[in-house]
């Protein structure tokens, strides 16, 4: 036992008593954390339009008035005609054009259709389906005072759309908890995936395997710094998510803990997988990256995996980091306890006892 | 230390201005407590048309100097004129004249033979005219030619260095500078390139050319002795020698063992060095002192060599003399032939690369047993087998009756290992070093304390003990990763190339460690690529290309290649006669 | 500049190319899996979302509601027999949200109204959440407008929204997601390139070989750009061919601005790479450097992804110093919108100054010395 505890003091001293890899391991996931948590967002806010009102009428004015009172859409310019408009989309000075026609009031007036033309830049397709789902609440909500207003008949029914567990539906409270996940993967990796190469590298995982330590006790070794620097990584940036960004945790703290910790020992898993194939430092980081970018992509943090082809679901059940947003975004906002998790837990078991019995055989191999 | 040799540095003759001058220069490193000063006050002249050796232990600042030299670093103080030109300004124009090879030449490892040196000649700007002429005689000199479509990558160690210096001799430089060109170089090679080094005296080169090969400075017109940055002494070689007639010996004893014998004359007044010889010893007297009077020794006046001259010269700078528990009993006993170490038929192949070749031995209790041969001869390849850390392809091992590979885990305690290059952890503390091998052993309490003590008190590592291994000196390093081999105390000792890259007087005196502890009856079994360092040895084997070329002990080794030109052959001679007999006898087979 | 030593420094480097196969797996094979990786990994188009329905009276009112979802290639339709149900099913992630009409939607539609069509989302995806209440709301304006057109009543809905979306009207994210992925991949790989073939010449001694020849800084400099710059367009070329063909992704703007804009970019890219192993010699930390500095931010900050215009004002300073926000604004719009060159020039002139910069710094900072 204190043989153990040597080796994984001796791997903590590796790690932390270079003052570059101290900072590596808390600078870029704390400037990461506030940078990434402000700027991805899908959230639209101040969404330049320009608006084209030929309507000599009230209505008209009361329509264009509504979208400049939305703290969504801000006016950047107002033309007499249709022609300039189509340079301000084309040099995206404007995203939306709002062109309410010369006949808006007096149709309206009527009771026949006022056609009211929205046109909309798509090169940034999500944007724009954003923008105008804001904007076709915007024209709702005029239908619904008109009709109340001017006596016409209200819609037979209306819709009354409410948000679970996000009620202003915030991508922040999306993202951060993705965030978590994210930045203690990656840190988790950067340790892991280098720590057994870089002993060989050095030339003193030789000198490692002379002792008397065994192999599975050499790979509890290297485990264990990765364990405890991602739980306390993971730990930071969970208080500052609430405390900072404000997301509220209203899940299991215990459940979110074991679901880290699952995660944690796949992922160390894996990392020491690509640890002990690489012959050098550079091959280590290489594939920790080439593993990095497709788990991040394939885990649902930015985009859901419902999206994606048939066949790319099915390989995202390999991905640990799958499991880990479901058991976040559980627990920080859905309330899930221990066992609404259950399904991820186990798969997530599974994976850690695959990839460290395969990391220690693999290394047991590399011996040779 | 002795008044410098003023009156002997050549002068430069009259209308043959220095090619190198060197006025107070001085070059520091790093910044704030940090800084080191790689050279200091350093007043130099370099005479042109001439072969200059530069010597010097570890961190003398050879390679800075070298540096400097060509223009890539710059003087922090004084002047440095290369060529009649101001380094500092000139850098440019002095390049256009001079041919550099660092120490790790620049070879394009992608690139074939004849590629390398079209590239080279490109960036010289031979003219297409000029190049097959030059490409013919530089190929004939190095005997590259039939490798000329072979990748650079694919050469061997002593061929990537003839390539190398063929690279830089494309254009016939005024001023050639080369860094340790033959470190780790076979024998053969080593002579191949001296043989073209000495070739550029008759077209006028000067040469400057740093080497931690003492017998190399022999070679030389004259040579620079550094240490620490500042000048020891620059002459001819021959005549620094010829300065300690009188102070060498070669001494014999009728019943002493050679080992137990050097131990009793280095602990005696007025020896300043002893090495092991032939089947005795060579001494070297302090000035003025009288050989010590040792019942039953024969003191022989022996002719000095420029080893003496610098472990004479660097002797202030030795640490200590090694104090030496005499373990007489157990060094001379080694009778019993208690096979520890047992080699059968090992073979070991990389792919289609034979990299072990049918290589058997055995290894008794006590016995100092060496691995020698050059770089990738596979000596390291044998003893990470012997390690149990690489499988065999075929063959047989034994380390105390057991595979390594396969013996429980305890059965590793038996070994003590320092890996090549001394592998430490760079970034912890020389005593958090300690703490984990002591541990990883499974050292405790009083035992513990002990041995941290005694690895203190052997290797003197107390000044060290809070900075991080990896930015000791190289000789400490050596030290630490032997204390952390031996904290244990195992019976058998594997250290892999523990004197490369060290200074000649470090490798002295842990070969003087090394004969104590062998003394006190562990077995110790070691490669080096030093063939003067198969002295020290009990028995040894010689390999090639992975194959055993001869085995035995010193003396036998050396009369098999005796003849009647060479009566006395040293170890490289011997291994230059065997590599021709072995690839005579390889040719027949074919 | 000697023109002797630069073909040779060129031709050096192209064999060294051609031989070690890992900078031409950095250029070609690296951007292939990226693109793939990225091209059927990440969309931001939810079809077939998962709905529940809850209808407490099944009856031909609420029957032709659903009969419109349906209809609507966006929803998978679920119907669960309860409000409890329903609940239990987003607990469990089976559905994204559900339709509810309560047990007197008939009486109020066709009576007094209006009926009440509640609607519950899983907001914790609060944009996939968003774009499903949009799908819900088109529905319900479709059977509005069926409704009517049965009843032959007055417009229930009194303005009618005429919607033309620009340069992608279905709204493929696929179309504007592969461009800016081009400008992610060349960032990263640009900046790999250069940065490891030149520590890789520190780490095998062959740089300080070639600093003691007669070749000059500017020689070694452009020695190196000018075989990974026709490199990198290779992977470029490769990249778009591979955009509009696997992707079918609109190439509107001509290939002229294209390979220009790319070119100016190359060169920044490349001139990172140079000043990051100029800063770093050894591979692996170039390696880490590279990867640090280029791929993650150009990853979140570039406008790739997550639209500049959302993010806080001071982040949106920064995005400023990203050459890949410049390239993928110029490749977002040359693929969909077209040579638009108000866009165009702007951005390109910031990468030609951005270029000179990296080149510049870099040549300042390379002296033929070791010091």
């Amino acid at each position: 036992m204190a043989r153990l505890l040597a080796l994984i003091r001796k791997e903590f001293l590796a790690l932390l008593r270079d003052k570059a890899s101290r900072m590596v391991l808390i600078g870029p996931p704390l400037i990461q954390l506030l940078v990434f948590s402000y700027a991805a967002t899908f959230d639209l806010n101040n969404i330049p339009f320009v608006v084209i009102n030929e309507d000599p009428g009230l209505a008209g004015r009361e329509m264009v008035a509504r979208f400049e009172g939305s703290p969504s859409f801000r006016q950047v310019a107002a033309l007499p005609s249709t022609a300039g408009m189509a340079d301000l989309i084309d040099h995206r000075a404007a995203l939306l054009a709002i062109h309410v026609g010369r006949d808006f009031s007096r149709d309206l007036m009527i009771g026949r259709p006022a056609p009211l033309q929205i046109v909309i830049d798509g090169r940034n397709s999500n944007t724009a389906a954003i923008a105008l789902s804001y904007a076709s609440e915007i024209v709702l909500g005029f239908d619904a005072d008109w009709a109340a207003a001017h006596g016409g008949r209200a819609a037979p029914a209306t819709l009354e759309v409410r948000a679970w567990y996000n009620p202003n539906l915030l991508s922040r409270w999306f993202v951060v908890p993705g965030i978590v996940g994210l930045l203690t993967f990656v840190v988790t990796m950067l340790v892991s995936g280098l720590s057994v190469v870089r002993e060989r590298e050095a030339g003193t995982f030789d000198q490692l395997l002379v002792t008397p330590y065994r192999p599975w006790e050499i790979l509890l070794g290297k485990a264990a710094p990765g364990l405890l620097i991602g739980a306390a990584e993971a730990s930071v940036i969970v208080v500052v998510a609430v405390t900072w960004f404000g997301v509220p945790l209203i899940g299991s703290v215990v459940a979110l803990a074991l679901g880290l910790a699952l995660f944690l020992v796949s992922a160390i898993g894996i990392g020491l997988m690509i640890s002990s194939l690489a012959a050098t430092q550079q091959q280590g980081l290489l594939g920790a990256f080439l593993f990095l970018v497709p788990a991040i992509i394939l885990s649902g943090f930015a985009t859901p995996i419902e999206n994606m082809p048939r066949l790319v679901q099915y390989v995202t059940y390999l991905n640990p980091m799958r499991y880990l947003m479901v058991i976040l975004r559980g627990t920080f906002l859905e309330g899930d306890g221990f066992v609404a998790l259950l399904g991820q837990y186990w798969p997530l078991a599974l994976l850690g006892a695959a990839s460290m019995t395969a990391a220690t055989a693999l290394a047991r191999r590399r011996m040779g | 230390m002795p008044p410098r040799h003023a009156g002997r540095s050549p002068v430069a003759e009259p209308g043959h201005p220095p090619a190198l001058r060197f006025a107070a220069v001085g070059k520091r490193f790093g910044s704030g407590a940090r800084q080191v000063a790689a050279l200091s006050d350093l007043t130099l002249s370099i005479p042109a048309g001439r072969i200059t050796g530069l010597l010097g232990p570890d961190a003398a600042g050879k390679t800075t100097l070298l540096r400097l030299a060509a223009g890539l670093l710059r003087p922090d103080a004084g002047r440095l004129d290369v060529l009649g030109l101001d380094a500092a300004r000139d850098a440019a124009r002095i390049q256009a004249r001079i041919g550099y090879m660092p120490q790790r030449f620049g070879l394009y490892e992608d690139l074939s033979v004849q590629e390398n040196l079209d590239l080279y000649a490109q960036l010289q700007g031979l003219t297409p005219a000029e190049r097959p002429a030059r490409y013919a005689e530089l190929l004939r000199l190095t005997a590259l030619g039939p490798f000329g479509h072979r990748r650079a990558g694919a050469l061997s160690g002593g061929m990537k260095q003839k390539l190398g210096l063929a690279c830089t001799l494309l254009r016939v430089p005024e001023l050639l500078l080369l860094d340790e060109p033959t470190v780790g170089v076979d024998p053969i090679s080593r002579r191949e390139l001296w043989a073209i080094i000495a070739n550029l005296r008759t077209r006028g080169v000067t040469v400057l050319v740093s080497t931690s090969y003492l017998d190399e400075a022999e070679r030389c017109d004259q040579v620079v002795l550094m240490d620490a940055g500042r000048l020891l002494v620059q002459g001819q070689p021959h005549q620094l020698a010829a300065d300690l007639q009188g102070r060498c010996f070669a001494v014999r004893h009728v019943t002493l063992d050679r080992r137990v014998l050097q131990q009793r004359l280095l602990t005696a007044p007025g020896v300043t060095d002893v090495r092991l010889e032939g089947t005795g010893v060579r001494a070297l007297l302090a000035a003025a002192a009288v050989p010590p009077p040792l019942e039953g020794s024969t003191w022989q006046p022996a002719t000095p060599e420029f080893a003496d001259v610098f472990v004479d010269r660097l002797q202030a700078r030795q640490a200590r003399r090694v104090a030496l528990q005499v373990a007489q009993a157990a060094a001379t006993d080694k009778t019993d032939k208690d096979v520890v170490l047992h080699v059968a038929r090992l073979n070991r192949f990389f792919d289609q690369f034979h990299a072990v070749n049918d290589v058997s031995f055995d290894v008794v209790r006590g016995e100092v047993f060496g691995l020698l041969g050059a770089n990738g001869a596979g000596k390291t390849t044998t003893f990470r087998m012997l390690c149990g850390l690489l499988p065999a392809s075929s063959g047989e091992l034994r380390v105390v009756g057991q595979d390594l590979r396969t013996a429980p885990a305890e059965a590793r305690r038996q070994i003590g290992y320092v890996a090549q290059k001394f592998a430490l952890y760079g970034n912890l503390s020389v005593a958090q070093n300690l703490a984990f091998f002591a541990a990883a052993y499974g050292l405790r309490k009083a035992r513990l304390r002990a041995r941290l003590d005694w690895a203190l008190a052997e290797f003197e590592l107390g000044p060290y003990l809070d900075r991080n291994a990896g930015d000791i000196p190289l000789g400490y390093k050596q030290r630490l990763a032997l204390a952390c081999a031996l904290l244990h105390e195992p019976p058998i000792l594997f250290l892999d190339e523990p004197t490369s890259g060290v200074d000649p007087l470090a490798r002295s005196e842990f070969w003087q460690r090394i004969n104590q502890y062998a003394a006190a009856g562990t077995t110790v079994l070691i490669t080096t690529h030093f063939m003067d360092e198969a002295e020290y040895c009990d028995r040894l084997v010689l390999m090639s290309q992975g194959s055993v070329l001869a085995s035995g002990t010193p003396a036998d080794i050396r009369a098999r290649a005796a003849s009647p030109d060479v009566p006395n052959p040293t170890m490289e001679d011997a291994f230059i006669s065997l590599i021709a007999a072995h690839e005579a006898n390889l040719r027949r087979a074919a | 500049m000697n023109l002797g030593r630069l073909r040779g420094l060129i031709w050096k480097e192209s064999v060294q190319i051609l031989r070690d196969p890992s900078a031409l797996a950095i250029a070609f094979v690296l951007p292939l899996f990226l693109l793939l990786l990225f091209g059927y990994g990440v969309s931001l188009n939810a079809e077939h979302v998962p709905i529940g329905v809850v209808a407490e009276h099944p009856n031909p009112q609420t029957e032709t509601f659903v009969g419109t979802l349906r209809h609507s290639r966006y929803f998978d339709v679920h119907e669960l027999p309860s409000l409890a149900a329903a609940g239990a099913a987003m607990a469990q992630h089976e559905i994204r949200g559900f339709v509810w009409m309560r047990s007197d939607f008939a009486r109020q539609t066709l009576g007094p109204g209006p009926g009440t069509i509640g609607v519950a989302l899983n907001g914790v995806d609060a944009n996939t959440a968003r774009l499903v209440q949009g799908y819900l709301t088109q529905s319900w304006q479709i059977w509005l407008a069926q409704q009517q057109q049965e009843q032959g009543a007055a417009p229930a809905l009194p303005v009618a929204a005429q919607t033309r979306i620009w340069f992608n009207p279905a709204l493929r994210s696929r179309d504007y997601l592969v461009p800016g992925l081009i400008a992610v991949i060349m960032t990263l790989i640009g900046a790999l390139l250069t940065a490891l073939v030149v520590a890789r010449e520190w780490e095998r001694g062959t740089m300080e070989a070639l600093m003691a020849s007669p070749v000059t800084m500017a020689e070694i400099l452009v020695g190196k750009l000018l075989p990974y710059f026709v490199l990198g367009m290779g992977g470029m070329a490769l990249s778009v061919g591979l955009a509009v063909t696997l992707f079918a992704v609109p190439l509107r703007g001509s290939l002229l601005v294209l390979a220009g804009a790319s070119a100016l970019f190359l060169l920044v890219a490349l001139g990172m790479g140079l000043l990051i192993s100029s800063l770093a010699r050894n591979q692996f930390v170039a390696g880490q450097i590279s990867i640090v500095v280029t791929f993650l931010p150009a990853f979140i900050l570039s406008g790739f992804i997550f639209d500049i215009r959302s993010m806080p004002t001071v982040i949106q300073g920064i995005t400023h110093i990203l050459p890949a926000r410049y390239f993928v604004s110029i490749l977002q719009t040359v693929f969909l919108a077209g040579d638009v060159w108000a866009v165009i020039l702007p951005d390109a002139g910031a990468l030609a100054m951005m270029a000179v910069f990296f080149l510049g710094v870099t040549l300042l900072r390379s002296r033929k010395r070791l010091d």
